[in-house]
């Protein structure tokens, strides 16, 4: 191969990654974020693949919440872009939602299930605007879809866990968004409510929307998601399960615990 | 009953209930915030503050007492971020830390200047002096469409009626945000909310209620104010609406039983002064809360 060709080769490639970024529901570069000295999370770069589900896994402290609040400028990071479809992030607000875990929130806050649902119609609603019929439905719909619509008027605090994630995930399918981005959607969720919000996820990718989780059971990672990035303050892998989620790419990413992890992924959580 | 109570009573009513309310308005949202402390940070801070406005002025004008209070109060919000932050100290901490330090600065100030000309020292500071807000120009309830008699209302009033004005304004246009990112304010956040001016903009809000009432009733209206009517709210219900609403009334409630209890209460057992009506409101205040604490519907979460 001649120098030229390698050139050639380079810009290619470097056109393609570009391409991919701009198409992407969601990509970040060279994103750093760092609480106090050392950095919770180095230089990542990630392009999300439109219309799929990605999982984020790694070890405890990897910084994978920290990944997901970065990206979507919940905390402010060091250095880094982030887009969406292409464009910055605060000019597409509307077309990503996002689930904080269930644990980040107080559930005595005096609310109902209804009006935290409500909370996901707050950028068509604006300051002062109407709740009117229409968003009331939208609510409706949304806490239909995870089965909640018995509990609309129930104070959050009546709610168990896995309602709870539920009622969240639900004021996320209010803002009819685009992409889905989840903090451990399945933390501490009974069997029943897993599976109604795996369901939920694959519908909406089977309606062509997007999804990014941060997930803790490397057990199921196969069985829900297409991709997976392994993250360990830097990104380890990423890409298609089939191709990534390797043995050799777990123990790089876990270090010694793989072991450990295989025989009890509880001991991975977090 | 009548031209007495109107020149002697309805004023100093009036002014504890504005001040009750203003304070327990944006009280409960730092309840919920678990701010609770900054109310009793602000209304402590503001001593300093005006001593050395009047050292400075040589006067205790209203103007130069406020501006006093609210740099006081801008200084305070900032040493608590930064012991909070380089120090790594918890913020509750933070607040206890730098709040007795300024108080007890602007006590140990105040000692050691020449007030004995005006009206300053540390028990106005505590307890005001409600009671002394007194109506002269009113010969009756029709005094009240008198322009005349109007022009004579103590100015602690209409100041602190136009206080609770901008914070009910503040609150009833940014009623969602606040709820939302007090709530959960990483969602918030990743909704577009700058939920950091947001917070920023109660805690400013706060402390102009906490300064314009300093004046008039002193520290201690407020700090019980900021915390009595809206946890007693919070165990009456378990909707927001509807807690600030109850905590308003409960504000109103313990400035009206407060300021009669200190005024008659005395001589309806025999004694022969009145006491304190600012001490008097706090602690009905009080008496609120455990009867909420009690009886109310929602003690116990998820009821």
């Amino acid at each position: 191969m001649s120098l030229q060709n390698i050139h050639l080769v380079t810009d290619e490639a470097v056109a393609q990654a570009e391409a991919e970024r701009t198409a992407s529901p969601l990509a970040v570069r060279n994103l750093t974020v760092s609480y106090g000295q050392t950095p919770a999370i180095f230089s990542v770069d990630l392009t999300v693949r439109a219309g799929a589900m990605t999982a984020i896994v790694g070890p405890n402290g990897a910084g994978k919440s920290t990944l997901l609040k970065a990206a979507l400028d919940v905390i402010k990071p060091l250095a880094g872009t982030v887009t969406v479809f292409g464009e910055p992030l605060a000019a597409m607000r509307d077309r990503i939602a996002y689930v904080p875990q269930r644990a980040s929130v107080d559930w005595d806050f005096p609310t109902r299930v209804i009006d935290v649902v409500l909370m996901g119609l707050y950028r068509q609603l604006g300051l002062l605007g109407r709740v009117r019929s229409k968003h009331r439905a939208a609510a409706m719909g949304a806490l239909d879809r995870v089965g909640m619509t018995d509990f609309a008027t129930r104070q959050i605090g009546q709610l168990s866990g896995g309602q709870q994630q539920r009622v969240f995930l639900a004021r996320a399918l209010a803002q009819d968004a685009d992409v889905y981005v989840l903090d451990e959607p399945f933390a501490g969720v009974d069997a029943a409510t897993e599976r109604a919000i795996i369901a939920v996820l694959k519908d909406l990718r089977d309606t062509g929307r997007t999804v990014l989780a941060v997930h803790h059971d490397l057990a199921t990672v196969p069985d829900y998601f297409d991709d997976v990035v392994l993250l360990n303050t830097q990104v380890i892998a990423a890409g298609p399960v089939d191709d990534v989620f390797t043995e050799d790419n777990l123990q790089a990413a876990y270090g010694g615990r793989l072991t450990t992890a295989r025989v009890d992924p509880e001991s991975v959580a977090g | 009953m009548g031209a007495e109570f109107v020149a002697l009573s309805l004023t100093p009513i009036l002014i504890g209930v504005c001040v009750s309310v203003a304070c327990a308005l944006p009280g409960n949202f730092l309840l919920l915030r678990r701010q609770a402390l900054i109310g009793d940070a602000i209304s402590h801070v503001v001593l300093p503050g005006i001593v050395v406005a009047f050292l400075l002025t040589g006067t205790v004008r209203t103007g130069p007492m406020l501006l006093g209070a609210a740099g006081a109060a801008v200084l305070a919000v900032i040493a608590i971020e930064a012991i909070r932050r380089l120090g790594r100290i918890e913020s509750g901490a933070a607040m206890g830390v730098v709040f007795t330090a300024m108080f007890a600065g602007g006590v140990l100030l105040l000692e050691r200047s020449d007030t004995s000309s005006v009206h300053l020292d540390v028990e106005h500071a505590l307890y005001g002096n409600l009671e002394s807000l007194i109506w002269l120009d009113a010969t009756g309830w029709g005094s009240l469409i008198d322009a005349t008699a109007l022009a004579g209302l103590p100015v602690e009033l209409p100041r602190m009626a136009l206080a609770l004005l901008v914070v009910g304004a503040f609150i009833a246009l940014f009623w969602r945000p606040l709820a939302l990112s007090t709530f959960d304010e990483g969602f918030a956040r990743g909704l577009g909310l700058r939920t950091g001016p947001l917070g920023l903009a109660l805690v400013v809000v706060s402390a102009i209620a906490a300064v314009a009432a300093f004046d008039a009733v002193g520290s201690i209206i407020v700090i019980a104010m900021f915390i009595c009517p809206p946890a007693a709210a919070r165990m009456m219900t378990n909707r927001l609406g509807h807690q600030v609403a109850w905590s308003m009334l409960f504000a109103a409630l313990a400035a009206i039983i407060g300021y009669v209890l200190a005024g008659y209460g005395p001589l309806w057992i025999g004694a022969s002064a009145s006491v304190s009506a600012a001490g008097m409101i706090a602690t009905v205040s009080g008496i609120i809360l455990a009867v909420a604490a009690i009886a109310g519907p929602h003690r116990t979460r998820g009821s």
